[in-house]
């Protein structure tokens, strides 16, 4: 699928996720945020760059495995990103959606 | 269905057990709301108060009696040391697809905002204080408490 935003075009899936990192900028990044009511603060920027160093080293995404990360502990995840924050903060870091139950 | 288009809002789990299967299964569900952006509450009564008693939530076991699911003739299942094993088989299994002990996961659960409450009446039976349980439990509070945690429309509750 194709979505418009910061006057681009976009590759999503059907939940929105990007399909294609190299697509991704930090002003897409903002956009996206804005669609949870987040406005992305340097804690915000630091958990994203994280998960996206992560994910081009093929490392699966857990709530556990971000808690142990030394990056942010989970209770300040779930701060940053209220209703859900592995799947939001991925879907803002222009990653696939996590498969985890953990 | 009209109410929020039948989506969950908040899962209510009641754990009734103290057998490792059924503790995970309540605590994944648990986390597994939380994730998805769903108020998530357990309510620890009867044996699942072991799964927050300070000394017992280390030890808890893998029920291999009367369990169909371990293959196993109910006799052998009861021999000595036969749950111990079983236990320690699946810890092993667990390790490896990155699945909390039982401490960690209630860490993991208070920390991703997951209210715990132990059932008064239960509490009372077993003779246990409030201090003999984990920190992160919130309170010992009734049925009809818990009930009234989990107004509100969009709530379901779950037995385990």
């Amino acid at each position: 699928m194709e979505k418009q935003i910061c006057g681009k075009v976009i590759h999503v899936n059907e939940e929105g996720y990007l399909t294609d990192l190299n697509e991704w900028t930090p002003e897409i990044a903002e956009e996206l945020a804005k669609e949870y009511d987040i406005t992305l603060s340097p804690r915000h920027w630091e958990v994203l760059k994280y998960l996206q160093s992560e994910h081009k080293n093929n490392v699966p995404l857990s709530i556990r495995k971000i808690g142990k990360s030394n990056v942010v502990d989970i209770k300040e995840f779930y701060a940053l990103f209220p209703q859900g924050p592995l799947k939001i903060s991925s879907k803002i870091a222009g990653i696939p959606k996590p498969a985890s139950c953990l | 269905m009209s109410e929020f288009n039948g989506e969950i809002r908040k899962m209510m789990i009641i754990l009734s057990k103290a057998t490792l299967e059924n503790v995970y299964a309540a605590f994944v569900l648990a986390n597994g709301a939380r994730m998805e952006g769903i108020e998530a509450e357990i309510f620890f009564t009867f044996f699942g108060l072991e799964a927050v008693h300070k000394k017992k939530l280390e030890h808890l076991h893998v029920a291999t009696v009367g369990n169909p699911a371990m293959h196993m003739p109910t006799l052998l299942g009861g021999l000595p040391g036969m749950e111990a094993l079983a236990t320690s088989m699946m810890k092993k299994e667990m390790e490896k697809i990155d699945m909390p002990d039982v401490h960690e996961f209630l860490d993991i659960l208070t920390a991703s905002g997951v209210k715990l409450w132990a059932c008064k009446l239960a509490m009372d039976m077993f003779h246990y204080k409030k201090e003999d349980l984990y920190e992160g439990v919130d309170d010992v509070i009734t049925v009809g408490d818990f009930y009234k945690q989990g107004a509100g429309l969009g709530t379901h509750m779950l037995f385990v």
